[in-house]
């Protein structure tokens, strides 16, 4: 999309040649994407296409097989193993990069021990060693954002899933990341509550926050991605602006997709 | 109304049964801080990546399980002491040692209840959703953040129903000390009912104080459930099955 901050310092994000296997299945076959800052791209296709272990491979919630996560500039540091496999990780600058990629979940996961506040100020606390009183202060300002200020005492089993859900996409924001991953965040949710969830992503994007989002809301990665990526079996088999892929879909498996999406 | 046999001071046993009960209630507290810290220790030792620390983990359970408590506590008592003294001679001390009852009483209980609160905080680590502890990971809290802050709090939350089981077992197991002479509730009752060859007022005080014991500690158990599982809806942990038969 122009009008972006177009990054002078090259992409915020850059995932390259991503390989996993689980076992004998090849979950991903060499995936590569790059995010410029200010950019949003959605992730579509069906389950078992790899989008979901897509994502947790950028953070390293899986660890890719083969590959480089470059956040920033800022290569992430793995040892190729035996077999050519990435073995060797470097706990601190893995836990450094997870703390300046927000992630939400499909199932919110949020800590049901603590209340709303706490959640959200736990990252900045914990990770960011920030003061208590700053970090509740900024959580205070981000539930307003999201539009739950009066539930901050409340806990995660007292709220519905949207709100869980935009509780989650606060705690997430309160780590100042770069590049925010969502992983089909309204999945999980009753239809009735996935529009307030979809909003707040919307603001967000319109912020210009680096997102990348797996949905399977073709409207959300119509109307809100700068470009759209299709994931078919482990590899990207066809990606564009979101005009070209819903207008004209080039290969049939898009093709055949979208119109079981309908 | 109460039998003078059961009155305090030189006439009676009551005096006696009641400091009895103190050290019924002293061992099972001695035992319990011993047996969390062996549980907890020997669950994460089952759950390490380690196969030494597993192995080790399991063997003590196994042989804690294995083993009739009545045997666990003379084997500690005499074995222990031995071994204790065999130890301080070979480091120079010629005092002999004399093994504690108290302590020879607490550790095998504690040993006892180890082995099996190990198994309750397994299933309580293991309870902890695999998300919220990945949603820790993601915003960068290391592994050490991860378990004190997400997963040590819930554990407890997930144990207390099978911990608050295994005490009421332990205050009841006091009881097996009485083999090594050690004047707790039982043995003073005992005494008593030999002495005055009144066995049924005597057993019966002492039904009624362990009882009262049980009494004081549900309540107390209930309260600490309560607050741990605050904020959970409908405080859904349901107890899970006795780890043991009590």
């Amino acid at each position: 999309m122009a009008g972006h901050p177009a990054a002078a310092a090259g992409p915020a994000l850059i995932a390259e040649d991503i390989h996993k296997r689980f076992g004998d299945l090849a979950v991903l076959r060499g995936v590569t994407l790059s995010a410029a800052a200010g950019e949003v791209i959605a992730i579509i296709g069906s389950s078992g296409s790899g989008k979901s272990t897509f994502l947790r491979c950028i953070n390293f919630l899986e660890i890719p097989d083969r590959g480089r996560i470059v956040l920033d500039g800022e290569e992430i540091r793995v040892r190729i193993g035996r077999a050519g496999r990435l073995t060797g990780v470097d706990r601190k600058q893995i836990a450094r990069l997870r703390s300046q990629l927000g992630m939400v979940f499909q199932s919110f996961n949020l800590w049901a021990h603590m209340t709303v506040l706490q959640n959200i100020a736990e990252g900045p606390v914990q990770v960011l060693k920030r003061s208590r009183a700053e970090a509740r202060e900024e959580a205070m300002a981000l539930l307003e954002k999201v539009g739950l200020e009066s539930r901050f005492d409340s806990y995660p089993a007292q709220l519905s899933g949207g709100q869980q859900q935009r509780v989650a996409i606060a705690r997430a924001l309160a780590m100042q990341p770069k590049v925010l991953l969502f992983d089909e965040p309204t999945s999980s949710l009753d239809p009735e509550l996935v529009g307030e969830v979809l909003r707040v992503m919307q603001d967000l994007a319109q912020e210009g926050r680096t997102m990348i989002v797996v949905t399977h809301e073709m409207g959300f990665a119509r109307e809100v991605s700068d470009r759209t990526v299709f994931l078919h079996r482990g590899r990207i088999e066809e990606e564009g602006s979101p005009a070209d892929l819903f207008g004209a879909p080039k290969s049939g498996r898009l093709q055949q997709f979208l119109s079981s999406q309908m | 109304m109460i039998p003078e046999i059961l009155h305090f001071g030189d006439t009676g046993f009551g005096d006696e049964l009641i400091v009895g009960a103190l050290v019924t209630v002293e061992i099972a507290i001695y035992s319990l801080a011993i047996g969390l810290g062996l549980g907890l220790a020997a669950a994460g030792a089952k759950l390490s990546h380690s196969r030494i620390l597993r192995g080790v983990a399991e063997t003590y359970s196994l042989l804690i399980r294995g083993i009739p408590e009545l045997l666990i506590i003379l084997l500690v008592y005499y074995s222990g002491g031995a071994a204790i003294g065999a130890l301080l001679e070979a480091f120079g001390y010629d005092g002999g040692f004399d093994f504690n009852k108290r302590l020879a009483g607490s550790l095998a209980l504690g040993l006892i209840f180890g082995a099996f609160a190990s198994e309750v905080f397994r299933g309580a680590f293991m309870a902890v959703p695999k998300g919220q502890i990945e949603a820790a990971l993601a915003v960068g809290m290391t592994r050490r953040q991860v378990f004190l802050r997400v997963r040590f709090p819930q554990i407890l939350r997930f144990a207390l129903p099978g911990l608050g089981n295994l005490w009421m077992v332990l205050l009841k197991d006091t009881s097996l000390v009485s083999v090594i002479a050690l004047d707790e509730l039982m043995r003073e009752t005992s005494v008593a009912a030999e002495a005055t060859q009144r066995p049924f007022v005597f057993y019966l005080a002492a039904t009624v104080i362990y009882l009262l014991l049980t009494v004081v500690s549900d309540i107390f158990r209930a309260r600490l459930e309560r607050h741990a599982n605050r904020g959970i809806a409908g405080e859904a942990v349901s107890r899970p099955p006795a780890p043991r038969p009590a």
